[in-house]
């Protein structure tokens, strides 16, 4: 069975930004990384706790329903496919995410959806990060 | 060779007018120490004083910031208010992903605005804004407003001064998002005397990476290095306070004014005991996958009925020694009463701690009077030492007003010169371990311990010539002009090798030779070397307390004679 990204402790989170930067450069080709699929941000400074913005591999995924142009695909096992050539850029898929976790590239005119490649697991020091399959809990 | 383009908005806070320029003939500097001295020496007036509006305050970014692991420093130089000559101080948490985000690589900050203000730069340019509500507020309560307030949530930095700056203390700070700082040499009474309370840096703006077959394998080699090798593992472990036993036992504990150089309670304020007592977690600056920052729980009681209060305060070997060892604090909840005080006043803690140490000695022995330090105060003294440091700030007297100026301005008024423990008017950092460490602070361009790593010179050349410890000093601090140009964190200099800075910065299209890079250290030995003569420095004019020589060190007892013959052999060779 496929798997998908969780957040297995944030707490233990540095904030390093290693895993944005793995997302970035790994999907985007992109230094930035604010091209992640991933946040980790803060909210309310370094004194708070990070917070964690995954996709969280829905199944029959809202974002790949709604996508008309074969771009999105639902994936086995939770989660979406992304056949970047066939997006047109409409960003239907960013509004039709439930908890906002999908976002739009504006300088490349793509959605940037997580394809839970697990590339920035790979990169957590603290193992904040885990790629696990699905369960129907 | 392609040359990269130098992006700098030079900001002019009187008439609220930015300057954009682009410039190729920058690229040679890399960026941070040697970017950053450069834009000073173009920028910088010698004729001028410290705070003076014209001065301007540089921050220079560097060109792996953030895109390779534990390169996340931000180099700003000023003239210091504190020592009158070159300053410059290193400051990490969010700042570099910030300005790399807002895709600008320096700074130049000028003019006085005509009111209270923070600056907004960003991916739409630079806003001047009303900080009229902030003046008088402590570093977090601006930090809390202007997360409210500023755009760019999740990812910005937010530089702020307290009430310190303001003032013109000329050891404040700049606060960088709360736990890292512009600590050193009072960059935060220049942002005061230019009514800057603050800037927040934000940015979101795409950079591709050109050569992926490169630069991957090139970042993930070194990540793997710094990740699963011991070399950077004590500074996420304990972090730098790892330092206070062994310091302790090889006498080499900056205690009680440096009366003693070994101290009693050095156990129950060891990292140790932070650890284990007080740590909450640790975290990280932006790109660096150690995360050394350490953050400790420090609660108070406030009323009766079990009323606590709490903060998470940044703990580590500079502030244990210097609210901690030297002003003979014997727990960790005193040290953390006065990093809390420190921090809200917006002071710089080392530079605070040793001015403490030496009003305590100084009224001890009578040289001062309680009518003009206004309260009792003494070693293992909380109470009284925040009542001071208040006053730091506040300067209700002449004798405040003195001290504000510094350690050694004060007792060339009131006395106790031998016991002001600076080294080219800037206070000693937490090591005495000997002569190295006194020469390395007092010719260092900064005179900042951190400059050549004399304290580690001691340590690696014991029982070494005199010479040959000047030439390691020398040679130190070449080297480290390189990697602070690159904006790597010292802590990592075992991972940026030669070798591993020329894969690193090739990999992103920078092509350098191991050539380049010692002639850029050299060149901007030079040009430190060039700025400093021109605001001042004078190796005649340097002194050195009789209390180094007294209280017993790493090496032993230090001799004048020694000191001497390095200094002198320094010139022979610096000239």
């Amino acid at each position: 069975m496929e798997k998908i990204l969780k957040v297995a402790d944030i707490d233990r989170c540095i904030g390093c930004y290693s895993c944005m930067l793995a997302c970035s450069r790994t999907l985007r080709k992109s230094f930035a990384p604010s091209r992640a699929s991933l946040q980790i941000h803060t909210a309310g400074g370094f004194q708070s706790k990070f917070v964690a913005e995954i996709c969280r591999g829905c199944d029959n995924a809202p974002c790949a329903l709604v996508c008309k142009y074969g771009a999105l695909i639902v994936r086995e096992g939770g989660g979406v496919k992304f056949k970047e050539d066939k997006c047109v850029g409409c960003g239907e898929c960013v509004e039709a995410c439930i908890i906002d976790v999908l976002h739009f590239d504006e300088d490349r005119k793509k959605s940037m959806p997580c394809i839970q490649c697990g590339s920035c697991v790979r990169f957590c020091p603290h193992e904040v990060l885990a790629m696990e399959v699905k369960t129907d809990e | 060779m392609n040359k990269r383009s130098i992006r700098i908005f030079d900001i002019n806070l009187a008439t609220q007018q930015v300057e954009v320029s682009h410039r190729e003939d920058l690229d040679h500097y890399l960026g941070g120490t040697g970017l950053a001295a450069k834009l000073f020496s173009e920028t910088m007036d010698p004729a001028l004083d410290a705070l003076h509006p014209d001065q301007p305050v540089i921050l220079a970014n560097g060109p792996l910031n953030t895109i390779f692991p534990v390169v996340t420093k931000v180099v700003a130089v000023f003239r210091s208010p504190l020592t009158g000559e070159y300053g410059e101080s290193h400051a990490g948490m969010r700042l570099g992903l910030a300005m790399r985000g807002a895709g600008v690589d320096a700074l130049i900050l000028r003019g006085k605005a005509d009111k209270p203000t923070y600056l907004v730069i960003g991916p739409q340019g630079v806003k001047f804004k009303d900080a009229s509500a902030l003046w008088g507020l402590g570093c977090g309560e601006t930090g809390t407003i202007l997360r409210r307030i500023a755009p760019g949530r999740g990812h910005r930095s937010c530089i702020r001064i307290g009430p310190s700056g303001e003032k013109a203390v000329a050891f404040a700070g700049v606060n960088v998002d709360t736990y890292r700082h512009f600590g050193r040499l009072g960059m935060g009474a220049v942002f005061g005397s230019k009514n800057l309370k603050a800037a927040v840096i934000y940015g979101d703006r795409d950079e591709s990476i050109q050569n992926m077959k490169a630069y991957r394998p090139t970042y993930e080699k070194i990540y793997q290095k710094v990740v699963n090798t011991d070399l950077m593992e004590k500074y996420h472990d304990l972090g730098t306070s790892i330092n206070v036993i062994p310091l302790n036992e090889l006498k080499a504990l900056p205690t009680r004014n440096l009366q003693q150089s070994s101290f009693e309670a050095a156990e129950a304020i060891s990292g140790e005991t932070f650890a284990e007592k007080t740590l909450l977690r640790q975290v990280a600056c932006s790109g660096c996958p150690i995360g050394c920052i350490h953050l400790g729980l420090f609660r108070e009681e406030f009323g009766k009925s079990h009323e606590y209060k709490f903060q998470s305060l940044s703990y580590d070997h500079e502030l244990i020694f210097a609210l901690g060892s030297y002003l003979g604090m014997s727990t960790t909840q005193k040290i953390y009463q006065l990093i809390d005080e420190v921090e809200q006043l917006g002071l710089d803690a080392i530079t605070a701690g040793v001015a403490l140490g030496w009003v305590i000695e100084a009224l001890d022995t009578g040289i001062i009077r309680k009518e003009e330090v206004l309260t009792p105060v003494a070693f293992d003294d909380p109470e009284g030492c925040k009542k001071v440091l208040g006053n730091m700030v506040q300067q209700p007297n002449d004798f405040y007003r003195t001290l504000a100026k510094g350690t050694e301005a004060a007792a060339e008024v009131y006395g106790g010169m031998e016991f002001a423990m600076t080294m080219g008017k800037h206070e000693m950092a937490g090591y005495h371990t000997g002569h190295a460490n006194l020469v390395g602070m007092a010719v260092g361009s900064r005179h900042s311990h951190l400059d050549n790593a004399g304290y580690s010179v001691d340590q690696k050349h014991r029982d070494q010539d005199p010479k040959t410890l000047v030439e390691a000093l020398v040679q130190e601090e070449k080297q480290r002009n390189v990697l602070t140009s690159l904006c790597i964190c010292l802590f990592a200099r075992s991972i940026y090798d030669t070798e591993t800075v020329l894969e690193a910065l090739n990999s992103v299209g920078i092509e350098r030779s191991a050539a380049d890079l010692e002639a850029l250290g050299e060149e901007i030995y030079a040009l430190k070397n060039d700025l400093r003569h021109q605001l001042g420095f004078d190796l005649d004019n340097l002194r050195f307390a009789d209390r180094f020589f007294e209280t017993p060190s790493l090496s032993g007892q230090l001799s004048r004679k020694v000191l001497d013959e390095m200094l002198e052999y320094y010139q022979s060779i610096t000239k």
